[in-house]
């Protein structure tokens, strides 16, 4: 049975027919294409890297950018609903396309010059290379302004020297966009992989995001050319420009996920008889149910709105940290208490609730942890910085 | 090569169905409308066939705003331009009704050399519009089609046909053709964000009983041959017997039965 989508207070009056059919579109690709195969990938820990030409040829990547680069230029409503039905697949999946898209065709779209968007865009929106976004490091997470890693002068160019962890993608990619202090400045640099002393080494035995590769990255005297220098890209806000649009796409993609625990929530509950009837007919289920419906149509409208101010340039980042932090609460807690009603059940790789589960716990930390966001929030109310 | 392709609005097939008050057809007023599921085959071939001797592919439909819904969404997979026939009177055509006014706009649009329906539609099921639609432009057609080659520049047409038994034939017939395509025949694609966000503004043509200069007794229920008398839900006749006994008296007389009263062994 296709998903049926979750729309108790009917958001779906409020989009336009290019955005339904946008969703609808992504979210029969997800039921057909993703979940006969996620569960596998998930218990393999393998990245389903044969749906890429597929989702290159939907036009899944960086598909908010210009036509003239490959893309589709669709407004951030439709490039949102894409992220929910991608994330109610799999998390892991929704990450792969929020860093080619997001992470490294935004910035070079956003900060790189005509050349460089010439070159690398249209073959990114084709899938034909794989990017990811280096600027977390070991010792370096949520205070990235503190990076280690250094690009010096050389007369042919950057020599770049440093690690970045936890990398969505880095083994697989063609091209990082790393950020590295040059000259005392965080500068982005499009570094191709295969330029000798660049290794991706994967990260193993995760129990989260396991349909995803995760990498480390070590440049040991990497030699990048002056041309590959993000040239409007200094500073600490460019990276974190970047993951404003990330950000975004993860308050779309945590109510996806959400929406996938909510349904077999309903559907198990529904069919499952204890005591002579089904124990969705119990008070504390439906308590729970409710909760839930309540907490996804509250995300559905947070997002829907933060959409629209997106689109109208009116978006001030700490209402994507508002979204971020509380659609992906709500993806989380969904899953929990779907596991929950589901009893042994919910365990098991048979259902995608506790494959939601545990990849969701990456996403609360990740793209800003939940803290971080938190103080976003508290600084834009008080004016005073906690993390400062 | 200039191919129409047919495409007929029908409930989502997740859609659960409840039969209207006069029982003469299903309450449709808050169902989710989608092409129906050969249509898209149809169209994948035609747009197939685009791709490989040029041309274009104008996507045709009949109907209210679920008409014009599934006609985006073929603009969507990559038709070039759509025509959508509304009228009020054309509400309860018949398959014959519904085949002359197709072929009336196929007329209008200036012919083509190839025309796909597909092969039924998944809620009246009849298979017989594409074949009619043949008969009123007076072209050639072949149904149940799971292969389309062109040649001379789509000026002659080969068709591999299916038939019973797991049979398949090979015809060859001269443009302009209209053939029913056959579910599975090729996998259709998914539409692309840019093919969405491009659909709208593709040309989009609008025609009534009028514009086909179509009477009125010849559209909708007045020129349908047939009328619906009632539309019922079939009555659930299954019959649960358990075989008592042991296993081994069970087994003996579950086999007497499918030798005597089912005669399948």
């Amino acid at each position: 049975m296709p998903f049926q989508g979750v729309d108790f207070y009917r958001i779906d009056d409020l989009l336009s027919d290019e955005e339904r059919m946008v969703r609808d579109t992504v979210r029969r690709f997800v039921d057909e294409r993703v979940v006969p195969i996620i569960d596998k990938h998930f218990e393999a820990a393998t990245f389903p890297s044969e749906l890429i030409p597929e989702m290159a040829q939907m036009g899944l990547f960086g598909g908010t950018l210009p036509e003239e680069y490959g893309c589709a230029n669709m407004n951030n409503v439709a490039y949102g609903l894409v992220m929910q039905e991608l994330e109610r697949g799999d998390s892991g999946l929704r990450s792969f396309v929020s860093v080619q898209g997001a992470l490294v065709m935004y910035p070079i779209f956003a900060f790189g010059t005509e050349e460089q968007k010439q070159k690398w865009l249209p073959l990114l929106a084709k899938g034909q290379k794989i990017g990811c976004f280096a600027l977390t490091e070991p010792d370096h997470g949520s205070d990235p302004g503190g990076m280690e890693t250094r690009a010096r002068r050389s007369d042919k160019g950057w020599v770049l020297n440093g690690t970045k962890r936890w990398i969505t993608n880095g083994t697989i990619s063609d091209v990082a966009i790393v950020w590295a202090k040059a000259e005392g400045e965080i500068c982005g640099f499009i570094v191709e992989t295969k330029t000798p002393g660049f290794q991706a080494p994967e990260i193993k035995n995760k129990l989260s995001l396991r349909a995803s590769v995760t990498s480390d990255l070590i440049l040991d005297d990497v030699l990048v050319p002056e041309a590959n220098l993000l040239p409007n890209s200094a500073g600490l806000k460019a990276p974190l420009m970047c993951l404003n649009q990330a950000r975004y796409g993860i308050a779309w993609g945590g109510i996806g996920a959400a929406m996938a625990c909510y349904e077999w929530a309903v559907e198990y509950t529904k069919g499952r008889i204890q005591f002579d009837k089904p124990i969705a007919q119990f008070q504390l289920v439906q308590e729970k149910l409710a909760h839930m419906l309540t907490e996804i149509t509250k995300g559905q409208l947070l997002a829907w709105r933060l959409g629209h101010l997106k689109d109208e340039g009116k978006l001030h980042f700490s209402q994507t940290s508002m979204a971020k932090r509380n659609n992906v609460r709500v993806g989380l807690e969904t899953a929990r208490l779907a596991r929950d009603l589901m009893g042994a059940n919910g365990i098991t790789l048979e259902y995608p609730i506790f494959r939601h589960m545990c990849n969701l716990e990456s996403v609360y930390t990740y793209e800003g942890t939940d803290h971080i966001h938190t103080l976003i929030l508290g600084e834009h109310i008080t004016g005073l910085p906690a993390y400062k | 090569m200039k191919i129409i392709s047919c495409m007929k609005p029908v409930p989502d097939p997740a859609s659960r169905l409840i039969i209207n008050e006069t029982k003469t057809w299903i309450k449709d007023q808050d169902l989710t409308f989608v092409a129906s599921e050969a249509d898209n085959y149809a169209l994948e071939e035609g747009l197939r066939l685009k791709e490989k001797h040029g041309g274009e592919v104008i996507v045709l439909s009949m109907g209210g705003e679920e008409a014009a819904r599934v006609l985006r969404s073929g603009l969507a997979m990559g038709a070039d331009r759509a025509i959508h026939l509304l009228d009020p009177k054309f509400k309860g055509a018949d398959e014959f009704a519904a085949a002359a006014t197709l072929a009336k706009a196929i007329e209008k649009d200036g012919g083509a050399d190839l025309v796909l329906a597909g092969v039924q539609s998944d809620d009246l099921g009849t298979g017989m519009t594409g074949t009619m639609m043949a008969e009123f432009l007076g072209w050639v057609h072949a149904t149940v089609v799971v292969g389309v080659e062109a040649a001379a520049g789509g000026k002659s047409l080969k068709a591999r046909r299916e038939l019973e038994g797991g049979i398949n034939e090979t015809v060859e017939l001269p443009a302009p053709a209209v053939l029913t395509i056959q579910f599975g025949i090729n996998q259709p694609r998914y539409a692309s964000l840019k093919g969405i966000m491009a659909a709208k503004k593709k040309n989009f043509k609008v025609w009534t009983a009028a514009d086909l200069g179509l009477a009125d007794d010849a559209v909708g229920k007045a020129g349908a041959m047939y009328e619906v008398k009632e539309i019922l839900i079939p009555e659930k006749k299954s019959k649960v017997e358990i075989l008592g006994g042991t296993a081994e008296e069970a087994t003996a007389a579950l086999v007497e039965k499918l030798r005597k009263e089912a005669k399948v062994i």
